[in-house]
């Protein structure tokens, strides 16, 4: 039997099942997500809400609602005063922006240059999944039709060194 | 020669060069962070109209009204006794306060975090003639985004907010700033 020409069929399988498990994971962590809170948040939870997306200006690394700075302290109770004036989380962010510059806000805004943090993750994911699916695709392509064509001699050792396999007496 | 003929070796170079330019770029854009003050917050302020306030002067017990000052120079600083560069700051102040606080910049201290009397037996000791303004709840200061004291925004006769000092102002910079506002016929 001539290998080379038994050339198997372009294996997909490893790269859509990669493709298959991100889908995946990406589906449950966003149900997940949506899924998290059941009861209506109380108000100190909606103020804890809006103060943990705001960067603490006289902390390092710590949001507005984990500071115990009095600056901390008189940006909750403004957030607090202003959801009870009826603004929305996102006037309330907005006003704070417009204040302090998107610097305040601990996630990057998802639009301008605000959205390369975001966009990067995903990006690096796609490129390693393109250059993982390539990488499978050259082996499993390049396998069994790699390099020179058996000798009559070496197809007649592997023959005789699969017939002692199966009668090993 | 295809592609697919090209060397072993060479391709695993190309590789390696193309995998390196993201991770450069990444270590400069994180050198670049380092090599920033984090405590710096820049202001977005700077050129938009100064947020309007109606704040008592804890001296008169008067209301004082960014509104009613609209046509002058307003020299707004924020500042705290417990704040040692508040200490460093004041000889200044004082001294720009001597040199324009009759000649068409209105000086306004905001008192930031801090007790009334300790704030008063301050100015006692140190000497102050402008109003020092009461900020219940620190409003203002989130109004103006101060991080810190002391702050010194300087508001032009348009309302707008021309310029802003994080940390200590010296007595060179306000003088700079102020005549920078003041109208060319009267520069003091």
């Amino acid at each position: 039997m001539d290998v080379a020409a038994s050339r198997p069929r372009r294996r997909f399988g490893p790269a859509l099942t990669l493709v298959v498990a991100v889908a995946v994971a990406g589906v449950a962590l966003w149900v997940g997500m949506s899924l998290g809170s059941s009861p209506p948040p109380t108000f100190q939870e909606r103020v804890q809400a809006v103060a943990a997306g705001l960067r603490c200006p006289v902390c390092q690394n710590l949001s507005v609602a984990d500071s115990p700075s009095e600056l901390a302290q008189q940006m909750r109770a403004d957030i607090g005063s202003r959801l009870r004036a009826g603004q929305t989380p996102q006037e309330i962010r907005q006003f704070f922006v417009s204040r302090y510059g998107t610097w305040i806000l601990l996630s990057p805004p998802r639009h301008g240059l605000g959205i390369l943090p975001w966009a990067t993750p995903v990006a690096a994911l796609v490129a390693g999944g393109l250059i993982v699916a390539s990488v499978l695709r050259r082996r499993s392509r390049a396998g069994p039709s790699a390099g020179e064509p058996l000798t009559a001699s070496e197809r007649e050792r592997i023959r005789r060194e699969v017939a002692d396999l199966e009668e090993p007496d | 020669m295809t592609p697919e003929d090209r060397s072993p070796p060479d391709r695993r170079w190309r590789w390696a060069a193309f995998s390196l330019v993201p991770i450069v770029g990444l270590a400069a854009l994180l050198g670049f962070g380092l090599g920033r003050n984090p405590r710096e917050v820049p202001s977005v302020l700077v050129g938009r109209p100064a947020p309007a306030f109606a704040l008592e002067d804890a001296r008169t017990g008067q209301q004082v009204r960014l509104a009613d000052l609209r046509g002058h120079v307003v020299v707004l600083n924020f500042w705290a006794s417990w704040c040692a560069d508040c200490v460093t700051e004041h000889p200044s102040l004082f001294a720009a306060w001597q040199r324009y606080g009759d000649g068409g910049a209105v000086f306004l201290s905001v008192l930031y975090q801090d007790r009334e009397d300790a704030a008063r037996s301050f100015l006692r000791r140190y000497g102050q003639g402008w109003p020092d303004l009461l900020d219940p709840g620190g409003r203002t200061a989130l109004a103006y985004g101060v991080s810190g004291v002391p702050e010194t925004f300087f508001i032009g006769p348009d309302g707008r907010i021309a310029a802003k000092q994080a940390g200590p102002s010296s007595y060179g910079l306000l003088v700079s700033r102020i005549r920078s506002l003041l109208p060319a016929e009267n520069p003091a």
